[in-house]
């Protein structure tokens, strides 16, 4: 076990694993938009920052791809970190000005009206939904594009994602509800990313459960189940 | 190329390069490196080989074709040896006379000599022009004689004898014990001691160690990585041999961008002939050390000069960089220990090699030591690549070698460091330039980029143009950096349009610290460098835009109107002429007139004006 201290407080975290995740098991409150525990930490949105006191050094560094180490003494809220942060947070609001979540850190920030022409954009780049797509789904069907004030995500060369199973894993993680899934009894469209797959019917109860491509990828990336496994929705499954 | 399998036999080989060359023979050196070949420098080329073949003056007369030799302003040199006559802007026409003349008369020809621009003066020797005379070129020099795509050249110079006396006679750790001694600091911009970075990697864990060459030169204006690849690749590829040997690493990159092909041409080519007579690959001179280079071409990316994402690049990914809480010496290149220094650092090894640390340590100030490459260039009089010991002030660089400002200007500023470097105000050339002082003066050393402003510059329109550079360049990966760039950019266009406002200034400098503490890696945390420097030192400038809605150097174009003096006007009709917007009237020998609604300050009447009638007001 490693141990450091956050605010003053002794704390202890594995090896691999980052201040951030130790900081939240803990019950420190620290603002993040790009991290989440499911994917690897991306160090993007930069809300996380805090100060890291190491070896008579203190820097301000985003606390989610820093790794834990032995008795260095980490601050969350100095006045530092605040104004920096605030400015984060005007940066971004100003980015997306109508996105609920930036308005509500904003409000509990004292982030007023931002000083820069509003853009009306929807989505801050946190990179969720390409991390989440690729890790943890594993089919890799959207991604970065451009760089600079150019860069968003989306598909390859902007075309249809030929391998998104419509899962809606990114639709999920999102923090600013930007990416859109509609569904019909038919099929189901991820919005942002204009892929649509037609739905299959659970052979038990007959209602539509997944996208047939989908439950096809399933198919091929498991093993051991029967073969009409995904033939029925996961209601059925367990009756 | 035959093998060469033992030390002795490198020696051996050296000395049989060495006695079948004359050194009184005379040879024709041409440049013909990219800035060469742009000027038609192959032409040049052809044109002396059909000339000598024609006359059959081919046993007589050497021809050498080198990379640049650093005078760009001036392309293509022709250095006839042993005399080292300099012509420039040579051009193919020149070329029957030159060798009638000059190699079989042993006469100069005046017309093609460099012409001094204050005493008008004719040079015929090329160290005695001043461009060269002030330089101390111990990397850059090599360049004038070898041709980069003959190793032998490389050989008979004394090339890869550090190498083999590494093998030989030093351990790692010697070896890194004289890289720490010698002071050397990385030339790409940080700084950073080389020797202790390669004992850092050397102690890393891991069963695979890497070493890298970062070409991925991209500042704009600056080319002496360029130049060194382009001119003597062998002199780069072997420190990098040296450092493998130093650092235990059996596989190494260079990473060139993609926009030098001639770059990467001539490093393919130095790489096989090394496979070719054994210098790269197994128990290279029977010494059991193993070592081979691959090339990676980068896509085209600045921020691709970045450690992290340089070696993302390499792996195939997006050239994004991460964070280095964990240095990259530790895990670098696909998680394994990888050692990175920059072209011009590796081209400098192999000299403190041969003449030891403490030769190297009498070059340059106390904590910068050895010479540095600059590429000068801007409005300055001898634009090239000028390399100098650290030390120098802005002052010797800018007007003895450099021969100061043209058409009689002022010289207001001196931007150093790149996009993320700072402007240096005239008050401060006598400053030596070296990493500590340039830092002082909030400006960096970066790779060695040196562009000069003279008093038609305006400050906040070339912090403008530096911002609009990084903000395309940014991969955008974090907010601070993304957002940052780009609202400091709105900001300073604003400023420029006339819209500025009264609070600009301070919203600048909170962006700038929040860029500097809170953004990913370099180009993030360097990137207000610009405008900082700038609002620094010229914050009158940005005052006069942002209040009285005034560009004191004439330069923005919203905050401008053209005149024309009534005295000075001929009415010679010239300015009505080329006024796209038809914006001047004015009948014969009247003097004319610019209607400024109409004017759209495309600058086109002033440069045409003969009588400096046009002013800016």
């Amino acid at each position: 076990m490693i141990t450091f201290t956050i605010d003053g407080i002794e704390v202890q975290g594995e090896q691999g694993q980052n201040v951030l995740e130790v900081a939240l098991d803990n019950g420190f409150t620290i603002p993040h938009l790009c991290y989440h525990e499911a994917v690897k930490p991306y160090g993007a949105c930069r809300l996380c920052l805090v100060e890291v006191a190491k070896g008579g050094r203190t820097r301000l560094t985003t606390s989610c791809n820093y790794p834990v180490m032995e008795g260095v003494s980490v601050q969350t809220n100095t006045e530092k970190i605040m104004r920096a942060r605030r400015m984060i947070i005007e940066l971004l609001l100003a980015r997306c000005p109508d996105a609920p979540i930036l308005k509500d850190l904003a409000e509990e920030y004292s982030v007023g009206q931002p000083r820069f022409t509003l853009d009306h954009d929807d989505c801050i780049l946190c990179g969720l939904c390409e991390r989440v797509c690729r890790e943890v789904v594993g089919v890799d069907a959207i991604t970065f594009l451009g760089r600079g004030s150019n860069r968003k995500v989306g598909p390859p060369l902007e075309i249809n994602p030929k391998t998104c199973i419509a899962c809606g894993a990114c639709v999920y993680v999102c923090p600013t509800n930007c990416i859109k899934l509609k569904e019909t009894e038919t099929e189901r469209t991820i919005v942002r990313w204009g892929r649509t797959l037609p739905m299959k019917t659970c052979k038990v109860c007959g209602r539509s459960f997944a996208p047939w491509f989908q439950l096809d990828y399933f198919g091929k990336i498991t093993e051991g189940l029967s073969k009409d496994f995904w033939d029925t929705c996961p209601d059925c499954r367990k009756a | 190329m035959r093998r060469i399998t033992t030390p002795q036999e490198l020696e051996e080989v050296r000395k049989e390069i060495q006695n079948g060359r004359d050194p009184e023979k005379p040879c024709i050196a041409i440049t013909s490196g990219t800035s060469a070949r742009a000027y038609g420098s192959e032409k040049v080329v052809k044109a002396f080989r059909d000339e000598l073949k024609r006359r059959r003056l081919g046993k007589k007369i050497d021809l050498r074709v080198t990379g640049g030799q650093g005078f760009d302003e001036r392309e293509p040199l022709v250095i006839i040896h042993p005399k080292e006559i300099m012509y420039q802007r040579v051009g193919p026409n020149d070329v029957e006379e030159i060798i009638t003349e000059t190699l079989l008369n042993d006469r100069v020809v005046d017309r093609l000599l460099y012409v001094h621009p204050q005493t008008g003066e004719k040079i015929a020797r090329k160290d005695e022009v001043p461009f060269y005379k002030g330089q101390m070129p111990i990397v850059f020099g090599n360049n004038a004689l070898i041709d980069p795509t003959d190793i032998e050249d490389y050989l008979a110079i004394g090339g890869y004898e550090a190498f083999a006396k590494v093998l030989v006679a030093y351990s790692p750790e010697g070896v890194i014990d004289i890289a720490k001694r010698s002071g050397l600091r990385g030339r790409g911009g940080g700084g950073f001691p080389t020797g202790v970075k390669w004992e850092s990697c050397r102690n890393a864990q891991g069963d695979k160690h890497y070493v890298i060459c970062n070409a991925d030169e991209g500042d704009p204006g600056a080319y002496m990585d360029r130049g060194l690849l382009e001119g003597n690749p062998h002199s780069v590829l072997e420190g990098m041999m040296i450092g493998a040997y130093a650092i235990g690493s059996d596989e190494g990159y260079v990473y060139v961008r993609y926009e030098y092909p001639l770059a990467s041409e001539n490093v393919k080519t130095a790489i096989e002939q090394l496979r070719e007579c054994g210098l790269l690959g197994k128990d290279i001179l029977g010494t059991g050390f193993d070592f081979d280079i691959k090339i990676s071409r980068g896509g085209g990316a600045f921020v691709c000069g970045e450690s992290t994402a340089l070696m993302a690049s390499i792996e195939g990914e997006a050239g994004e960089p991460r964070a280095k809480h964990i240095h990259t010496v530790e895990s670098g290149l696909w998680d394994k220990p990888t050692n990175l220094n920059n072209v011009e650092t590796w081209a400098n090894v192999s000299f403190i090699i041969n003449k030891g640390a403490d030769w190297y340590t009498t070059i340059g100030t106390e904590g910068s030591k050895g010479t540095k490459i600059f590429s000068l260039v801007g409005k300055v009089n001898n634009t090239g690549l000028v390399e100098v010991p650290m030390g120098m002030t802005i002052r010797e660089i800018v007007f003895d070698i450099g021969g100061g400002i043209p058409g009689g200007g002022k010289l207001k500023a001196v931007q150093t460091g790149g996009p993320s470097g700072g402007c240096i105000p005239a008050s401060l050339i006598d400053i030596p330039v070296d990493f500590d002082k340039l830092a002082e003066v909030g400006s960096i050393m970066g790779s060695g980029g040196m562009i000069v402003m003279d008093d038609t510059t305006c400050m906040v329109d070339i912090a403008k143009y530096f911002m609009n550079f990084l903000k395309d360049e940014s991969c955008g990966k974090c907010t601070s950096c993304r957002e940052g760039t780009r609202r400091m950019y709105e900001i300073l266009d604003g400023i420029t349009q006339g819209k500025g406002e009264e609070s600009d200034i301070e919203l600048l400098e909170e962006l700038s610290w929040v860029m500097q503490e809170a953004s990913l890696c370099a180009l993030g945390q360097t990137a207000p460098n610009p405008a900082l420097s700038t609002l620094r030192y010229f914050r009158d400038e940005y005052e006069a835009h942002i209040k009285d809605k005034r560009c004191p150097a004439g330069v923005c174009k919203a905050l401008i109107t053209y005149r024309i003096n009534a005295d000075k006007c001929t009415a010679c009709g010239m300015c009505k002429k080329v006024c796209p917007s038809d914006a001047i009237t004015g009948e014969k020998k009247v003097p004319h007139r610019i209607d400024p609604e109409k004017c759209i300050r495309c600058g086109a009447c002033v440069s045409e004006c003969k009588f400096d009638a046009i002013e800016v007001v």
